[in-house]
């Protein structure tokens, strides 16, 4: 790391008693580079065992990297926090402003303590932190509304990140998100409760700084080559035109688009609710991340009539990509785009993490239709796929919930199924809803191996999507061994909070001729390592925390529903898990 | 022939601050604390975005209230910073009613667009470009045509 390089400082905010400080870690930066790999190492020091998660001993940890506000992509930030979700590892991504802005301000990471007694939101400008009442902004409807009053009372316009909670956070809802710059999100696992629970509304931070280089015309080269590959090549087209909503229409073709809570893989308004329709007939404008030439986020323009009063329109901007577009389109049914749209604009205005959301409603719709559930329960709202008026209703009583059934969908499908009955199709892997996507047993695997039970932690669909096109034959061994590689990559890409989008680009060559123009000079061996290190931590957090791989429910509704593989078997997904876990636990110590 | 740049469409623009971040570059940094062009939201990313950058006007509100003459005119329009004259007083900075005036903070000094166009190499969307800049800009008609010619590919409604 060069001198001078901000990145080793690490701001301490307590919201208990409203004081700030820096304390200066190279050695966690030399070690774990920045983001996954230097947060699992901070939240080792800053959670006591078993924390509650909603508790003040629960800390936020918001980690970038080197490469931030040097090279195009390297645009995430990092949060870990025990999940109220999931009762365990906590960790969720977003970009936006948000790295840059943080890198900006002059800090490597952020860590967020304590809980304040009365609602704050704090805003952070280079070396000063301000704590500032947000008792007004407690309990706004929608949670655009906290950002418009933010963004015209606060200065750095342009450089700043503005990380607000809706009423989802306030009020606890375990999968409450945390909304940035408006349509980007720390979406899973409840990073919006943890903040409900400190009474933080908003964290805003603001700098300019700039960052030294160890050659100039090293840089300038680097940056050319990233950026040219990042412009000019196919590898990041698909995120560039239609987004991910293209995967709507070829998952839907194999037959792995998860449908009316995963009944089938294929639905028949996938063509309505389409990238292709999307950008026909609603995209209204594209957005990027700070730094990031690609601009995948998609922005549809939806006019909506007032029923009663003529001539009156208002027009929302409604973000959409492909897991929101399964979780609350193909997932409950609603071929209406324009009512799916709404159904998206109303989770994002009380900040709820939509796919959850999505899923969440999905499996009370099926238990409602079993009977396990009634009008009672629903508080007098029928749940049918594709009502999507009434999914809006159910939204809300989500948040404000009337009886002990919202409250129990407040906390997810695992918890709401061992209260109802209903865990055959109760979608939802260590804790965590599922992503969009009945590929094969690959994508089942990652989102039941992955640190965060995420789809993005190793990509099983992409590995069950090649082994279908090339008509290959996976076996229990060959995929846990080819997540296990690709999860210990990601942490790398994750350290140095580079966009998983931009994997193609970021190859370990690129990484490391980047991280040189940092001055920090690594092997390629040296990142294998520091990937595999950062897994095996994140694994040791979670054993810790008491998660047991063969305690992984594997809800039946998987098995049952024929995937573009054909039917998935417990077997081989019970054989995987076992080998994926010999694997951490064998390697990267 | 002097160059401005020019915010051909700014409804093009994506927010993705790469113009900012090769500003600052130029000069060989990374960061944002050289950059000389601002892109900010127009009241939330919902809106769409403004990109700041020197018009290089060819009587500039900034030079008219330096009370050192730190900046000087450079025909046909825009400035060029003094440094050994400046006192930072920081009246150019609010003078420029674009906020086009951007402010080095460790040499507490302003910090303006040079018209180099490296910013304009990196906008993926074609929102910026650099233009010949033909005397006297304020006679141009609203379609772009200077009187004698030479200014191309100029909006209608030109930056911010």
């Amino acid at each position: 790391m060069l001198p001078h390089d901000p990145l080793p400082r690490i701001l301490y905010i307590d919201l208990s008693r409203r004081r700030f400080w820096v304390a200066e870690r190279p050695d966690l930066f030399e070690d774990g580079l920045g983001g996954a790999g230097v947060a699992i190492r901070l939240l080792e020091e800053e959670c006591p065992p078993g924390a509650d998660p909603l508790g003040p001993e629960n800390p936020v940890i918001l980690a970038v990297g080197p490469l931030v506000g040097l090279f195009p992509m390297a645009s995430k930030t990092v949060a870990m926090f025990q999940s109220p979700h999931t009762g365990n590892l906590g960790e969720s991504h977003a970009g936006g402003r948000s790295a840059v802005a943080i890198r900006m301000a002059g800090y490597g990471a952020i860590i967020l303590r304590g809980a304040s007694p009365t609602p704050v939101y704090v805003v952070v400008e280079d070396d000063s932190v301000y704590f500032r009442d947000a008792s007004a902004l407690w309990g706004l409807r929608s949670s655009a509304t906290v950002g418009r009053v933010i963004r015209e009372r606060e200065r750095g316009a342009g450089v700043r990140t503005i990380m607000r909670i809706g009423r989802a956070g306030e009020r606890g809802v375990t999968y409450a998100c945390v909304v940035t710059e408006t349509y980007r999100h720390f979406g899973r696992l409840g990073l919006g409760a943890v903040f409900g629970s400190k009474k933080l509304k908003a964290l805003v931070v603001s700098g300019r700084r700039a960052l030294p280089v160890a050659d100039r015309r090293a840089y300038r080269e680097a940056y050319d080559a990233i950026f040219q590959a990042a412009t000019d090549s196919p590898l990041m087209q698909k995120y560039h035109e239609l987004g991910t909503a293209m995967n709507v229409l070829p998952l839907d073709a194999i037959g792995a688009l998860p449908t009316r809570n995963l009944r089938s893989g294929r639905f028949e308004g996938a063509e309505a609710i389409s990238g292709e329709n999307l950008a026909r007939n609603y995209l209204g404008r594209r957005v990027a991340c700070a730094h990031c030439p690609v601009a995948c986020i998609h922005l549809a323009a939806l006019r909506i009539p007032y029923p009663n009063d003529p001539y009156f329109y208002k027009t929302v901007m409604v973000g959409y990509d492909h897991e929101p577009i399964y979780a609350v389109g193909s997932m409950l049914g609603i071929a209406d785009v324009a009512g799916m749209l709404q159904v998206l604009d109303e989770v994002e205005a009380v900040g709820l993490d939509v796919m959850s959301a999505g899923v969440v409603l999905a499996w009370a719709t099926e238990a409602m239709e079993r009977g396990l559930i009634s009008l009672k329960e629903t508080d007098g709202l029928t749940l049918t796929w594709g009502d999507w008026e009434t999914y809006i209703r159910a939204v809300g009583r989500i948040v404000d919930p009337p009886n002990d059934f919202y409250q129990a969908l407040g906390r997810g499908v695992e918890h709401a199924a061992s209260l109802y009955g209903g865990a055959d199709f109760a979608l939802a892997f260590g804790g965590n809803e599922m992503p969009g996507y009945h590929t094969g047993p690959a994508c089942h695997l990652t989102y039941l191996t992955g640190a965060r039970h995420s789809h993005l932690d190793s990509a099983g669909y992409s590995l069950d999507q090649r082994a279908a096109a090339k008509g290959e034959a996976l076996t229990p061994e060959g995929v846990a061994e080819t997540l296990l590689e690709e999860e210990r990559w990601r942490q790398v890409l994750a350290s140095l909070v580079v966009c998983f989008f931009a994997r193609g680009v970021y190859t370990p060559e690129i990484v490391q001729r980047a991280l040189a123009v940092a001055g920090i000079l690594r092997s390629a061996d040296d990142l294998a390592r520091i990937g595999a290190e950062t897994l095996t931590r994140k694994h040791a957090f979670k054993t810790r925390e008491g998660f047991d791989p063969a305690q992984l429910r594997i809800p039946r509704r998987i098995l049952e529903t024929p995937s573009p593989l054909g039917r998935l078997e417990e077997n081989f997904l019970r054989q995987a898990i076992v080998r994926f876990f010999m694997g951490t636990e064998a390697n990267g110590q | 022939m002097a160059k401005r740049l020019s915010v051909i469409d700014v409804d093009r623009c994506v927010g993705c601050q790469s113009c900012m971040f090769a500003c600052a570059r130029r000069l060989g940094e990374g960061g944002l604390a050289g950059a000389c062009i601002g892109v900010r939201s127009a009241g939330g990313i919902r809106r769409g975005f403004v990109v700041v950058v020197c018009r290089a006007c060819p009587d500039p509100p900034c030079a008219r209230v330096c009370p050192t003459d730190a900046l000087l005119l450079r025909p046909p329009g825009g400035v060029r910073l003094r440094a050994d004259l400046c006192i930072g007083c920081g009246n150019c900075a609010e003078a420029c009613p674009f906020g086009a005036v951007f402010w080095d903070r460790a040499q507490n000094k302003p910090q303006i667009c040079v018209y180099c166009g490296y910013c304009a190499r990196y906008c993926p969307y074609e929102v910026l470009a650099l233009e010949d800049l033909t005397p006297p800009p304020s006679i141009r008609g609203r379609d772009g045509e200077a009187a004698g010619g030479g200014v191309r590919k100029e909006a209608p409604h030109a930056p911010p």
